[in-house]
């Protein structure tokens, strides 16, 4: 039995939904609206990895999988925390060290 | 090394022991113990007028620096001996004249310093046979009569002179360097003997023309020759045994050593005699006409020098015709080298005794003024007696030794219109004339320089102080040289046989010279013309208040200092605009212009070289990696078209993620990992850049400014693109990286070729890289904590701005 033609599909779909995310990156009325799409975006890239190493037949990308996974997170938090505060790291201005 | 060599640089290293002698014996004059110097270099070189005489060479050889064929070769013949005489005999006198003429509170220590290494330079010139030695030596006096004219150093008319002449013999220096060069390539030798041995090789080179141009401007730049003689009236600021030794006997006549050395080399020329002759007759002319409006006794003697030398120069030129003649004609011309080798002694005698008189002059009554200085007849009786003597030499009136050589000047000038060839007969004509009209103007300011000081009224109250007779010791020098004026005069014979013919014989291509002058020789036309001269020349002198102010008035733009001045004050303006043309301060300027180069440098090059597009090797394109590139262009396309700064970042960081996709699509999980994380890291830094920026407009650029820079843009990426595709096309060799392949496991012990090459096969890399980083970390570091310091510097500023609100 051939996969492949299954794993095709799922590509396609997966493509289909990036470009459909995409928009909302492009024309989203507010920043969170984009934050929240690029982060979907991170996610859809892991499912495109994780194809692309069936289709390649490799186990090397696996790690690229978790990176990803670990950078959309970090990402997203650190866009939500810059919309609550107005700045990333916490650091008192005036405190010198 | 021989005493030779010894004997040329002997100054040079006494003017080290120079300090040490000025700080510890402060009681003693210095000159004292600078003049046993050449003096005993004077005894050493009459030793070698013996042997000279007898037609016997000497030749010493040191090495230098053979590799380049730069040896210190001395040569001693006629020629070099009579120079080096010349230079150490004057250069005692001068040296027992400055004693008395600077006073103990001048910086002697300097004075003398500079005088040795001047010394030294110009008997390396005139000793060398070695041309790059030669030039080495050449550029020395340059640079030591830079700093002797420039002794006061106080005064700014001394730093202008210093300037200009450093300027205008530096210029002549280097063209001088070049004309060796080419002699150098066109002989295989920079031995002058060894050229004038092989003379036939470098006259059918190519460079032939051009190293004479070179030269005879390096020699007549030196030699103060039209138009390059203006900065020897302003070289008159030094002190006056500088000018004595340097602008009358010395230095000024290293450039016609060079044309006299240099003649059997160029002689066969056409070019090199009309140049010589005509631009030395031009110099004796003008030097000669504008000698009579000055108004300060150096100036008087500085051009007079200025129009001597254009005379001897004009003997040289005309000696040269005789190589195109053999025999009894050739004798004729020959004369000249002799009259201009006779001349050449009687001028530094004369001059150096004219200006060591105008130095005295100026010591007892404060000025060099014609206009304030008069009548000083009976109050400086030897002066008065020592210039009569001198300057009627120098106007060329019997017995004295000028007579002579302009006599037989005129009678060169006069046969050289008889040769029949380089139609010397039709244009030629000229030369005589000139000639005599520049001895007339010689004449009439021989006779006022005279006349200024010594006659007239005595003006007591427009002097600076009180006159006085000059001491003993500074009389001396002069005396010595007038009576050698009169003895050369009465006695030519004196110098004839010792000096006058070995150095001709230098100059010729003919074994025997004859050299005989006499006070008398019939009513010959020469003896006409010096009537003729005397004549008119009184006539001159008698009308001079009529015509002298007519010549004062000629307007400034004639004159070639006003030209010198010019471009001296243009020269850096104009630099100055264009170099603000190019040099705006904005960096997008910079880059419009190295981008724009690049194109240009890339388009020409492809235009000219010839190059092939190979597509054989090209993969088939899969559909994901179209998809991924359209994303990459999407994106960088909405980088440039965007409006707020947010979204180019975020545009930007699609772009690095997508790179990361196209890494997996290629099999690269380690770039993948990487571009991953330090994309996510750079978005970050960017967008902490972008909260911090100012509310500023973004698009402040023209429209004109941003069609250029799309050309130039478009042209960038064409050109990468076209040279990526070439380059992919015309892969010559195989890649190394199969011995990566096949020995990734046994020689590293690794799975991981990519690490493997970067800890392992390439690991020095890495190091640097790993360093790389850390003094970015370092440097940012440094940038964020040193802050504080500036902090309170604008603190401060603004503290400032508000007081003064």
């Amino acid at each position: 039995m051939n996969y492949d033609i299954f794993i095709i599909i799922a590509l396609v779909i997966v493509v289909l939904s990036i470009l459909a995310i995409l928009v909302r990156v492009i024309i989203g009325p507010s920043l969170p609206d984009r934050v929240v799409a690029l982060d979907a975006i991170g996610i859809q890239l892991m499912a495109v990895i994780g194809l692309f190493s069936i289709i390649l037949g490799t186990r090397y990308m696996i790690v690229t999988i978790l990176l990803i996974g670990i950078l959309a997170f970090l990402g997203t938090a650190v866009f939500a925390k810059f919309m609550d505060k107005g700045e990333v790291i916490e650091h008192d201005r005036n405190d010198r060290d | 090394m021989s005493w030779l060599h010894i004997a040329v640089v002997l100054p040079l290293i006494f003017a080290l022991l120079i300090p040490i002698l000025y700080r510890f014996y402060k009681r003693i004059h210095l000159g004292w113990f600078v003049l046993p110097i050449p003096f005993v270099l004077f005894v050493y070189f009459l030793s070698y007028i013996k042997p000279t005489m007898s037609g016997h060479y000497t030749e010493q050889s040191a090495a230098w620096m053979p590799q380049i064929g730069m040896n210190f070769d001395i040569y001693v013949d006629g020629l070099s001996l009579l120079f080096s005489l010349l230079i150490t005999g004057i250069g005692s006198l001068v040296v027992l004249y400055s004693i008395s003429y600077l006073s103990q509170t001048e910086q002697l220590g300097n004075f003398y310093c500079y005088l040795l290494i001047f010394m030294s330079a110009m008997l390396g010139v005139v000793l060398s046979d070695n041309l790059l030695v030669l030039y080495f030596f050449w550029e020395l006096t340059s640079f030591s009569s830079f700093l002797l004219i420039s002794f006061w150093r106080h005064k700014e008319k001394s730093l202008y002179g210093a300037m200009k002449s450093m300027m205008i013999t530096v210029f002549g220096g280097l063209s001088l360097l070049g004309g060796f060069i080419l002699l150098h390539q066109a002989s295989g030798t920079w031995r002058i003997r060894e050229m004038i041995e092989h003379v036939s090789s470098i006259q059918s080179s190519p460079f032939f023309l051009l190293a004479m141009v070179f030269i005879i401007l390096g020699a007549m730049t030196k030699s103060a020759q039209f138009p390059f003689y203006i900065w020897l009236p302003d070289a008159m600021e030094a002190p006056t045994p500088v000018s004595a030794y340097l602008h009358s006997a010395t230095m000024v006549k290293a450039g016609i050593y060079l044309i006299a050395r240099l003649t059997p080399i160029f002689a066969v020329s056409q070019g090199w005699i009309w140049t010589v002759t005509a631009f030395g007759l031009v110099t004796l002319f003008w030097g000669s006409l504008n000698a009579t409006k000055q108004q300060d006794l150096k100036g008087i003697l500085a051009f007079s020098t200025v129009s001597q030398l254009g005379m001897i120069m004009s003997m040289l030129g005309i000696g040269a015709v005789s190589y195109h003649f053999n025999g009894a004609e050739s004798q004729l011309y020959l004369a000249a080298f002799s009259a201009a080798i006779f001349h050449l002694i009687n001028h530094a005698t004369f001059k150096g005794a004219l200006f060591m008189i105008t130095g005295a002059v100026d010591h007892a009554t404060g000025t060099r003024d014609i206009q304030k200085l008069g009548g000083l007849m009976t109050i400086m009786p030897i002066s008065f007696t020592l210039s009569i003597i001198t300057a009627l030499s120098m106007a060329g009136v019997p017995p004295f030794n000028g007579f002579l050589s302009k006599e037989q000047f005129l009678e060169a000038m006069l046969t050289v219109t008889e040769a029949g060839i380089f139609s010397l007969n039709t244009v030629g004509l000229l030369l005589p004339i000139v000639a005599i009209v520049g001895s007339m103007f010689t004449f009439v300011y021989s006779f006022k320089f005279i006349s200024e000081i010594f006659l007239g009224e005595h003006k007591p109250d427009k002097l600076p102080h009180k006159a006085h007779e000059a001491s003993i010791l500074m009389n001396i020098s002069p005396t010595i040289l007038a009576i050698l004026v009169i003895a050369i005069g009465l006695f030519p014979g004196l110098v004839s046989a010792p000096f006058v013919e070995p150095a001709a014989k230098a100059i010729a291509n003919v074994d025997t010279v004859h050299a005989e002058f006499h006070m008398w020789h019939g009513f010959t036309p020469a003896f006409f013309a010096t009537l003729l001269i005397y004549i008119i020349g009184a006539a001159l002198l008698l009308t001079f208040k009529y015509w002298v102010p007519v010549l004062r008035k000629l307007p400034k733009a004639l004159t070639l200092n006003h030209w010198y001045d010019q471009t001296g004050r243009y020269t850096p303006y104009y630099a100055t605009q264009i170099t603000r043309t190019y040099m705006t301060g904005f960096i997008r300027n910079n880059l419009v212009i190295i981008f724009s180069m690049m194109i240009i440098i890339t388009f020409v090059t492809l235009l000219c070289v010839p190059f092939t597009f190979d597509f054989v090797k090209v993969s088939p394109i899969r559909l994901y990696e179209m998809i991924s590139v359209i994303t990459i262009i999407v994106a960088a396309t909405m980088i440039i078209f965007a409006r707020s700064r947010l979204f180019s970042i975020i545009m930007l960081s699609a772009v690095g993620y997508s790179m990361a996709i196209f890494f997996i699509f290629f099999n690269a999980p380690d770039l993948a990992l990487t571009q991953f994380v330090v994309e996510t890291i750079s978005t970050a830094l960017f967008l902490l850049c972008f909260y911090h920026l100012p509310n500023m407009s973004r698009y402040n650029e023209t429209t004109s400014y941003k069609v250029g820079n799309i050309i130039i843009s478009i042209g960038v990426g064409a050109v990468v693109t076209v040279l990526g595709l070439i380059a992919y096309g015309n892969r010559h060799f195989d890649s190394i990286s199969s011995f990566y392949k096949e020995h990734v496991y046994d020689l590293a012990q690794g799975k991981n070729m990519v690490n493997v090459i970067l800890v392992d096969f390439r690991g020095l890399d890495t190091l640097f890289e790993s360093s790389v980083l850390g003094i970015a970390g370092m440097g940012i570091y440094t940038l964020i904590k040193l802050r504080a310091k500036h902090k309170n510097g604008y603190e401060r500023v603004e503290k400032i701005e508000q007081a003064k609100k």
